[in-house]
């Protein structure tokens, strides 16, 4: 009885997750036909699921009218600078929250992790005067990385993941009169390469995606990255739905190779911080 | 703890601030630059935002209205209404995500380990697409001509072409949709890292005492990943809270305000109408809301957790 059971569970659940599976991969995989069959001459946008005849020229006029080119460097640039300051700020901090002791060390952490309640909204709109107004900033990459160069949830991330690492190293690099900087440097660097990596990726990729503030510092069609071009081009061009799925797809294309070839750290990644282990 | 550890020479004549210094001086160094990103970046601006939430804002000289702003606000219909759409968008996608995140996770832990990884994997797979990305794909899928993808689904069934995002009656609903069946990957990821945590045998005590299977769920399963559950539902109650790219792009708020999001419409009352200062009051109920919400949540939900 009990086995019946189980296999009627597993018969209904290996459904039932197909099914899923399906629903979730369709929008990306329509996404991707989409951006390779050329319909945009025609009234109306159809194309077909399995597609009869492919052409590369939504991907053509995409980058014709826009600065893709040029949105992907900056979008590429933001991203590589934002996940070296993240990675290296929030390891240094979170260094220093989950292994020495100072006063205040507890106070200031708990400040910190607070304010990650306060909805971004909050701070947007003097973050906006400060920058354009006070700093003179406005549509500068200065602009778009500062305010994000190293976040509260990264710090937090990485005291979670340092305070697993062995105490005894420390000790006996200190003993050895290595400095504090090289202690971090030498010893604890080298054993959080697994945290770190997995702070890059999703720091690579959170930056990559991101789209509010980059959309409301920057005003140059230079200065914009990916998202933000993308979604100036959709008001622009709201009929060429060809290009528009081909402008999704570079978009997004990069995070998704990246993601099937770091796939392991990615999932094992949601994990850090979120669990109680 | 250094000074605990190191072997301490006697140095009778350092002062007390340089040994303060020597001892903690590189850890206030290690922290130094998020703590002044932080003090510029969000104290900064949160307290100028309180202030400019009693003003009527002007760069060159604002003048102090008192609760002017909030009265404003709470008069105002476009801002209950885009409360009202906030909480029908929270209520209408949190609750059913964590049950359809819930369903596949306890689905997918009955599988062999290498189906795990393909069925996690795909589900994540959106997750990494932008929100940008992933609005320009259901603009054309909700596409209100015949040639929508959901337009063709319900047309294998004879039904005919609706239009989604254009008509008060199901623009929300359209949002609310395409929530559902995007990503719940990372929740996937989570519970099925919790349900491997429970140990075995708690269950295999449960068999011997002939516990039915909806008795070993109720019992063991469902409390043990309560605590998981509860993430879930307080960054989801939060991030719904602050919806915004999907409005600003697939309706602009519209038809008739029936999309337009407390988020959104901070956007506009700042950067359309530059009212910066109503723009914050709203900031600042936003923000009371989703704390005062995330309070009740670690209450109500936390009280009877036990590790």
């Amino acid at each position: 009885m009990k086995s019946t059971q189980k296999k009627t569970l597993l018969v209904v659940a290996s459904i039932l997750l197909v099914i899923w599976a399906l629903v979730t991969v369709i929008p990306m995989y329509w996404m991707l036909v989409g951006s390779v069959q050329d319909s945009a001459m025609s009234a109306s946008f159809k194309p077909q699921m399995i597609p009869e005849q492919l052409s590369l020229s939504p991907y053509e006029r995409f980058f014709a009218k826009t600065d893709a080119w040029r949105w992907l460097y900056n979008s590429l640039l933001i991203a590589v600078i934002l996940t070296v300051t993240n990675v290296f700020f929030a390891s240094l901090a979170g260094y220093a929250f989950a292994k020495l002791k100072f006063p205040g060390s507890q106070a200031v952490f708990w400040t910190l992790l607070g304010t990650m309640m306060i909805p971004a909204q909050v701070t947007l709109i003097p973050l906006y005067i400060l920058m354009v107004n006070v700093f003179d900033l406005g549509d500068t990459y200065t602009a778009i990385i500062l305010p994000a160069a190293v976040s509260v949830g990264n710090i937090f991330l990485m005291k979670q993941f340092m305070s697993t690492l062995p105490t005894s190293l420390i000790h006996a690099a200190r003993i050895d009169a290595c400095s504090e900087f090289g202690i971090f440097w030498k010893v604890i660097l080298p054993m959080a390469k697994p945290g770190i990596a997995v702070l890059a990726i999703f720091t690579f990729v959170a930056s990559w995606n991101e789209f509010f503030w980059p959309f409301l510092i920057t005003n140059s069609n230079e200065m914009r990255t990916v998202q933000v071009g993308l979604a100036s081009f959709v008001f622009a061009e709201s009929t060429d739905f060809g290009a528009m799925m081909a402008g999704a797809t570079i978009g997004a294309l990069p995070m998704i190779i990246l993601f099937f070839s770091l796939q392991r750290y990615f999932l094992q990644g949601i994990t850090i911080g979120a669990v109680k282990g | 703890m250094q000074t605990a550890l190191a072997p301490k020479p006697s140095v009778p004549r350092t002062s007390r601030v340089a040994r303060f210094w020597r001892d903690y001086g590189w850890a206030y160094l290690f922290i130094l630059a998020p703590v002044l990103l932080f003090l510029i970046f969000t104290l900064y601006p949160v307290l100028t935002a309180l202030v400019m939430s009693f003003q009527k804002y002007n760069i060159m000289n604002s003048t102090w209205v008192g609760l002017d702003n909030y009265e404003r606000l709470v008069k105002d219909e476009t801002f209950w209404k885009s409360i009202k759409n906030t909480v029908i968008f929270t209520v209408g996608t949190v609750p059913v995500n964590i049950l359809i995140t819930f369903v596949l996770s306890y689905f997918i832990y009955q599988m062999k380990s290498k189906w795990q990884t393909f069925f996690k994997a795909t589900m994540y797979l959106p997750a990494v697409a932008s929100g940008v990305t992933i609005s320009i794909v259901w603009l054309a899928i909700f596409d209100p001509t015949d040639s929508g993808l959901l337009n063709r689904f319900l047309g294998l069934f004879g039904l005919d072409p609706v239009i989604w995002l254009g008509q008060s009656g199901t623009a929300l609903f359209s949002l609310i949709l395409m929530n559902w069946l995007g990503s719940h990957g990372a929740g996937i990821i989570l519970y099925l890292a919790a349900m491997g945590g429970i140990p075995k045998s708690l269950y295999e005590a449960a068999d011997i005492d002939h516990a039915s299977g909806w008795t070993q769920f109720s019992k063991i399963t469902w409390p043990l990943l309560k605590p998981t559950t509860l993430y879930l539902l307080v960054t989801g109650v939060i991030t719904s809270f602050q919806v915004f790219i999907s409005v600003y792009l697939m309706t602009q708020g519209g038809p008739n305000f029936a999309t337009t999001t407390i988020a959104y419409l901070i956007y506009e009352t700042a950067f359309k109408f530059y009212e910066f200062g109503l723009a914050s009051a709203q900031s600042f109920v936003l923000a009371v809301i989703i704390i005062v919400i995330s309070v009740i949540q670690f209450k109500y939900f936390s009280s009877d957790i036990e590790y």
